[in-house]
């Protein structure tokens, strides 16, 4: 006798129920592993120097917040006297936006050549393009270094960014999207007689708004978390950045470190890219929602 | 406004021959409807008076004057695309002005135009959409819009219905060949739908591999096709092509299927006796009868008022017949073939062999 109706949407019920309990389990553990970290750098950076000093790892907030932070933002740290957070904070900022924006510019513009023109030599300039993936920062490094030295441009800003300014991985995804579209836009836009320059302004370059913003985020964080380039090419204090400071911060000698304030710092380092993912999310999502074609 | 010439136009990619020479006079105001299956080289003949593609040599005029080297913004002319090719970020309004703003139109002179040219399309209250909140239909009119707020020499449809339903194309057929003769601006339309052609075009230009088979008035050609490609390809169903032989004297012909004998009642055609002929037969001149063809019928579509058959002659040659009526079923039939309405082609060339000739 097959079971009744109600029995079967019974059980399928419960199956649903079970379902969910699973699989809100597996995200809980997920966001622990992932938070866990986190918090403790927050409740780290809330306690004064000697409660971590002690070996101790506190799970509820301390009372020395607001001390630890303005000591992290005005003087940086105390027994190696940092960079204050703040000025380290500046620099990355404006590293990882010249970046970002650098390579959106470079790549978007190197790409529209390579898709929308005809010129000689065009599939071996996007191959040199392409072959750059294979080299890593890390490895043309030493010639970088010397070029850059021989430009004296070691200790400015400039030396920071430009060598990391272009970017295949960009040309690539802008190459592939703009390959998606149609022909009839290019065509339709030469009997309108708008230029190459016109096409690209009104046409291209709105279409690509939700890849732009995409890359933005991924390359402003690139940016920001650049270490050894930056580590190489500066010396001067007014230009660490962030993400080199914080190491610095962690001495190596015997002095105890002033964990409190690195904590401080980190979670300073920590906010503008939550912050741009948390931005540009909103209008990352609404470009997508509105994406056509 | 301005006639449109084309001189003995021609066109390869790469090693690849696509146009072997195509003239052409157009008229002002002339509706021209380029018609062939695909890959002929409709769509290249209608981009290259565009300007988006360049002859491999021969000549284009519009106007009178050459357009040797001109891009196509300076030629010009609209043209109106298979899949619309609205951009897809802008409004309609924006679509539609686009090309004036390029063109340094003052504001109030875009405005004044694309508020003419969207009262004459019917789609002022969609000014302000975006492509993707239209529909089909409402996006084509809106590329004709486009077209329209241009005011240029030449208009170029290249398949404009294809991506429409049946019933909207048949509305919007209608709609630009109205637009087009109110507005009297010079034509080409490209389609591979014979119908569309017909109906639309003041002169039809048959293509076929290249090249143009006939250049004609939709009824000229449909009465007198100039080979039996144009002869199958337009009219639906097609024509019915069947091989036969000149008699001695060239009075007649004899079938190759079943030996009939067809007069020719428009005079005699020119050959010895046995010269290979085509005689064609559209399916609607078919009628039921004594004394014709011995046809198998295979299958009947009734289409209400009228059917279609499909069957095949005693040597297997396929024919098809419009009959009036739906009364019919399989099996064997007898069909008169009115010796008026037969075409008579040349059995090698295809080519159509006139009375005297």
């Amino acid at each position: 006798m097959p079971a009744s109706t109600q029995e079967l949407a019974e059980a399928t019920r419960r199956r649903h129920r079970r379902e969910k309990f699973v699989t809100h389990l597996c995200l809980l553990l997920g966001v622990l592993i992932f938070v866990f970290p986190i918090y403790l750098t927050l409740i780290g950076s809330t306690h004064d120097v000697n409660t971590i000093g002690r070996g101790e790892v506190p799970l509820l907030p301390g009372a020395q917040a607001l001390p630890n932070y303005a000591q992290a933002w005005a003087a940086g740290g105390g027994r190696y006297m940092g960079t204050p957070a703040g000025t380290m904070l500046v620099n990355s900022l404006v590293m990882a936006l010249l970046i970002a924006v650098g390579k959106i510019a470079i790549s978007l513009t190197s790409a529209y050549a390579v898709v929308f023109f005809r010129f000689p030599l065009r599939m071996v300039f996007f191959w040199l393009i392409f072959i750059t993936l294979m080299l890593p920062v890390e490895v043309r490094i030493i010639p970088t270094f010397q070029v850059m030295v021989n430009l004296g441009l070691t200790n400015t800003m400039a030396g920071l960014v430009i060598p990391l300014i272009a970017s295949a991985t960009a040309t690539l995804l802008f190459r592939q999207f703009f390959l998606t579209i149609p022909d009839e836009y290019v065509e339709a836009a030469k009997i309108d007689g708008a230029g190459p320059i016109r096409f690209f302004l009104d046409v291209v370059l709105p279409l690509s708004r939700t890849n732009i913003a995409a890359l933005f985020v991924i390359l402003f964080i690139y940016g920001w978390n650049q270490y050894l380039w930056p580590l190489l090419m500066v010396n001067d204090r007014s230009l660490e950045t962030i993400v080199v400071g914080l190491t610095k911060m962690i001495g190596t000698g015997d002095q105890q470190n002033e964990w409190n304030v690195i904590m401080a710092t980190a979670v300073f380092a920590l906010l503008p890219p939550v912050a741009v993912v948390v931005l540009m999310q909103r209008w990352f999502v609404k470009g997508l929602t509105e994406t056509e074609k | 406004m301005a006639t449109l010439t084309l001189r003995d136009v021609k066109k390869s990619f790469g090693a690849t021959p696509v146009l072997h020479g195509v003239d052409l006079d157009v008229k002002d105001g002339e509706m021209i409807v380029i018609v062939g299956a695909s890959g002929c080289g409709k769509s290249t003949l209608l981009r290259i008076v565009a300007g988006l593609e360049t002859e491999t040599s021969g000549e284009v005029l519009i106007a009178g004057q050459s357009m040797k080297g001109l891009e196509p913004a300076d030629r010009d002319v609209a043209m109106v695309f298979q899949n619309y090719a609205l951009y897809p970020h802008m409004s309609v309004f924006q679509n539609m002005a686009y090309g004036l703003k390029i063109r340094g139109l003052p504001k109030d002179q875009i405005q004044r135009r694309v508020d003419e040219a969207a009262g004459l399309l019917g789609i002022g209250h969609l000014l302000h959409r975006k492509p993707r909140e239209l529909s089909g239909g409402q996006r084509q009119r809106v590329a004709m819009g486009r077209a329209i707020v241009r005011e240029p020499k030449l208009f170029l449809f290249d398949e404009p219905l294809s991506n429409l339903d049946a019933k909207l194309r048949v509305e919007l057929r209608a709609e630009i060949r109205r637009l087009q003769r109110r507005l009297g601006i010079t034509s080409l339309f490209v389609t591979h739908d014979q119908v569309e052609a017909m109906t639309l075009g003041d002169r039809l230009v048959v293509m076929n591999a290249g090249r143009a088979a006939q250049i004609a008035t939709p009824m000229e050609i449909w009465e007198r096709p100039a080979d039996t490609y144009v002869a199958g390809f337009i009219g639906s169903p097609s024509m019915n092509l069947l091989s036969a032989r000149l008699e001695a004297g060239g009075a007649a012909a004899i079938l190759d299927a079943g030996g009939l004998r067809l007069p020719f009642v428009d005079g005699p055609r020119a050959g010895a006796a046995g010269r290979k002929l085509t005689l064609g037969i559209r399916p609607e001149h078919l009628r039921l009868g004594e004394g014709g063809l011995d046809v198998m019928v295979e299958l009947v579509e009734p289409l209400g008022g009228e059917s279609v058959l499909h069957g095949k002659l005693a040597d297997g040659t396929p024919l098809t017949a419009r009959l009036p009526g739906a009364r019919y079923a399989d099996g064997a039939m007898t069909l008169a073939l009115p010796p008026e309405s037969l075409h008579v082609f040349d059995g090698e060339t295809g080519k159509r062999i006139e009375a005297g000739d």
